[in-house]
């Protein structure tokens, strides 16, 4: 088996969720049967096009949904800008699942808190989406998702559909409303924290996702709360070339984030010198 | 192991011999260095020390084609070549070995697994130079990593220690030539020359307690120091035997109507090597991109092998226009006095 032999997959749907960044469904070719997909939250695949090159970007759909593998991808630079133009059935390739995803089994029987920023709504959809198809294994699950205006929010309508439903507290929040017509927050994700009620710290996870300078406020609030730190986690971003351990790009002391991450405590934070 | 012996001035004959099963490639001088080159035997240089790139370049070309992208279809391209590499030191043997955990253990290599196959590794003995402190990496003796390994005791004979099944066909090639008759006179030889070859070494590097001294010396303005000195020219990783990073590139082949995917060397000390979309370079100082090569080379690589990964071979000492190498790096972080640029007026 060679790891690097990439999975012929087609593009299902496409949907705009900003101005720079679409969602796209895709299944691969196995057959004609919609496939059970083995891959766990907060993992990511490999996205190949021949002649432009490959690159890393988390799964943002649940493997409770089988037969698809949904992506939110950022148009960033030459690999991004080529998918960007692709159309629905175009031919793409993937390889993965890879990195270690998030502790979901462990994460059972505990509350839940997601906090997600800009594209970090793309690998914690994944887990909350697990979480909310597999309810009865959790306890209170809050989702805070903080966005610099509404149209920059990723899954806006998705999310704001989950606002009604009962068994999830569902906040979100933008730094700025131009359109007036907001119904959530405004503020920054922060200034949610004051609604996260009733919750067990000790008894809880949370998994945060964002921008670099999101962790720290985050984190902060997240340890007054008094969540123990190995119970914090976060995927962190680096660049990866191969997603298997091999090129040395993602490497933070001796660890390598592809294999030992991306998903990270804030324990394993503390001990790490540059990861974030 | 088998143990056996060869007539030295057999040696030319014996390695033409082993055309028959690959490509035989030695150590032969380049200017006042070494190359590994596909060269009839008898050209050879015995006195060889660290060639200029490391044997990694068998196992991990500077730039190869992983696959062809052609009607739809990916195709992997493998290099099937059988070579014989004589005249690797036991430094260079230990650099293999960690490469070998590294492409071989968790998501095997295809790429390396087949060349590492497909090549003999076939050890000799050497005598350090000055720049030479496998002593104090504990990687002057190897026991393991080779089909065979010659030594060169004084005498009329090469010991030849067999290390593999190979190894062993190998020496069924041309059993004429060897003699399985190892005396008590050889024995006292060999011991007699291990104790010569340790105290010919110069260095005075000792590495103990090197992983705690790096891990809390992180933030310690040396490194700044060390950072401003560097020239970001990569030299260090491209000759280490140990460095293995590399980037992947699509190249279209318009006149051959295919797309190539090439894996090529590439190394931390780059700018670009950490940065990631948005600009963020979680790297952007060279004496950050120091720091993570020194704890590779000092403290250790890869979580499940938690060992420094420098095999004290001196390539880094040879290559860094401007003096920062393992010893000068480890002495300077124990307090030690350094003759390099970086470290003048530190007293
Ligand atoms: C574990 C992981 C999960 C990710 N998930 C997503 C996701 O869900 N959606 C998404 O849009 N993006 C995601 N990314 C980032 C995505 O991989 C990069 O945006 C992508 O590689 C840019 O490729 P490009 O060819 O378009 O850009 P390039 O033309 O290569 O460069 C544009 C910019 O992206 C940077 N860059 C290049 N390669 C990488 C790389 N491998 N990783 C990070 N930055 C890089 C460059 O330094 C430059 O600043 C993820 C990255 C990682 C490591
Ligand atoms: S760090 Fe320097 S001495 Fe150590 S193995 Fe690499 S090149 Fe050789
Ligand atoms: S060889 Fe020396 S100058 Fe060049 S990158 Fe390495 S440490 Fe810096
Ligand atoms: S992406 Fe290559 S080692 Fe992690």
């Amino acid at each position: 088996m060679n790891p690097y032999e990439m999975q012929r997959a087609r593009i299902v749907r496409i949907y705009r969720l900003t101005d720079d960044v679409k969602f796209f469904q895709v299944r691969p070719y196995m057959g004609t049967e919609v496939c059970e997909l083995n891959y766990r939250p907060g993992q990511f695949m490999m996205i190949s096009l021949p002649g432009i090159g490959e690159a890393p970007f988390s799964i943002s759909s649940t493997p409770s949904r089988p037969g698809l593998y949904e992506f939110c991808i950022r148009k960033v630079g030459r690999l991004t800008e080529k998918i960007f133009e692709l159309k629905e059935n175009a031919v793409i390739w993937l390889r993965g699942p890879y990195g270690n995803g998030f502790p979901v089994e462990q994460m059972e029987g505990h509350d839940l808190l997601i906090i997600m920023g800009g594209l970090g709504a793309a690998p914690l959809r994944s887990l909350l989406l697990y979480a909310l198809d597999n309810r009865e294994l959790f306890g209170k699950i809050y989702l805070l998702h903080g966005a610099r205006t509404p149209d920059d929010m990723l899954f806006r309508e998705e999310f704001l559909e989950l606002m009604h439903r009962d068994d999830l507290v569902c906040l979100l929040t933008v730094d700025r409303d131009d359109t007036g017509r907001w119904p959530a927050y405004t503020g920054v994700v922060t200034e949610l924290f004051r609604y996260v009620k009733g919750i067990d710290p000790k008894n809880t996870y949370a998994a945060v996702c964002g921008p670099p300078v999101m962790y720290k406020f985050v984190v902060e609030k997240l340890v007054e709360l008094q969540i123990p730190k190995n119970q914090i986690l976060m995927t962190l971003e680096r660049r990866m070339k191969c997603g298997i351990g091999k090129c040395g790009h993602c490497a933070i002391e001796y660890i390598y984030t592809c294999l030992d991450g991306p998903v990270f405590t804030y324990w394993d934070v503390l001990h790490m010198k540059e990861l974030i | 192991m088998r143990v056996i012996k060869l007539d030295k001035t057999k040696l030319v004959e014996y390695l033409r011999s082993l055309e028959e099963w690959g490509e035989v490639w030695g150590p032969v001088r380049k200017g006042e260095k070494f190359v590994f080159a596909k060269k009839d035997p008898s050209e050879f240089d015995l006195t060889a020390r660290r060639t200029i790139l490391p044997p990694k370049k068998f196992f991990v070309p500077p730039r190869f084609t992983m696959f062809s992208y052609r009607d739809g279809r990916w195709e992997e391209e493998f290099d099937e070549s059988r070579r014989i590499i004589f005249g690797l030191h036991p430094c260079d043997i230990f650099g293999i070995l960690i490469l070998d955990r590294l492409f071989m253990e968790h998501y095997p290599d295809p790429y390396y697994i087949k060349r590492r196959k497909n090549t003999a590794i076939l050890g000799f003995s050497c005598l350090p130079d000055e720049k030479c402190f496998c002593i104090a990496t504990n990687t002057h003796s190897v026991e393991e990593g080779f089909d065979l390994f010659f030594s060169d005791v004084e005498g009329e004979f090469y010991l030849v220690w067999v290390g593999s099944s190979l190894g062993d066909d190998l020496t069924r090639i041309r059993e004429d030539l060897f003699d399985e008759d190892v005396t008590e006179e050889d024995i006292e030889r060999y011991i007699e020359w291990r104790r010569k070859r340790d105290k010919m070494f110069k260095t005075d590097l000792d590495l103990t307690g090197m992983p705690e001294i790096v891990e809390i010396s992180y933030k310690r303005p040396i490194w700044e120091k060390i950072g401003e000195a560097c020239l970001s020219c990569g030299s260090c990783s491209m000759v280490c035997p140990t460095c293995n990073c590399y980037n992947v590139v699509d190249e279209n082949v318009f006149y051959e109507e295919r797309i190539k995917r090439d894996r090529h060397w590439d190394s931390c000390m780059f700018k670009e090597y950490s940065l990631v979309a948005g600009g963020h370079n979680f790297r952007e100082k060279r004496s950050d991109r120091l720091k993570l090569f020194y704890t590779h080379k000092l403290t250790g690589f890869m979580s499940q092998f938690g060992k420094p990964a420098c095999v004290g071979c001196g390539r880094c000492v040879d290559a860094c226009p401007v003096g920062i190498n393992v010893p000068n790096v480890a002495k300077a972080l124990k307090g030690e006095k350094v003759d390099a640029i970086w470290a003048r007026g530190e007293e």
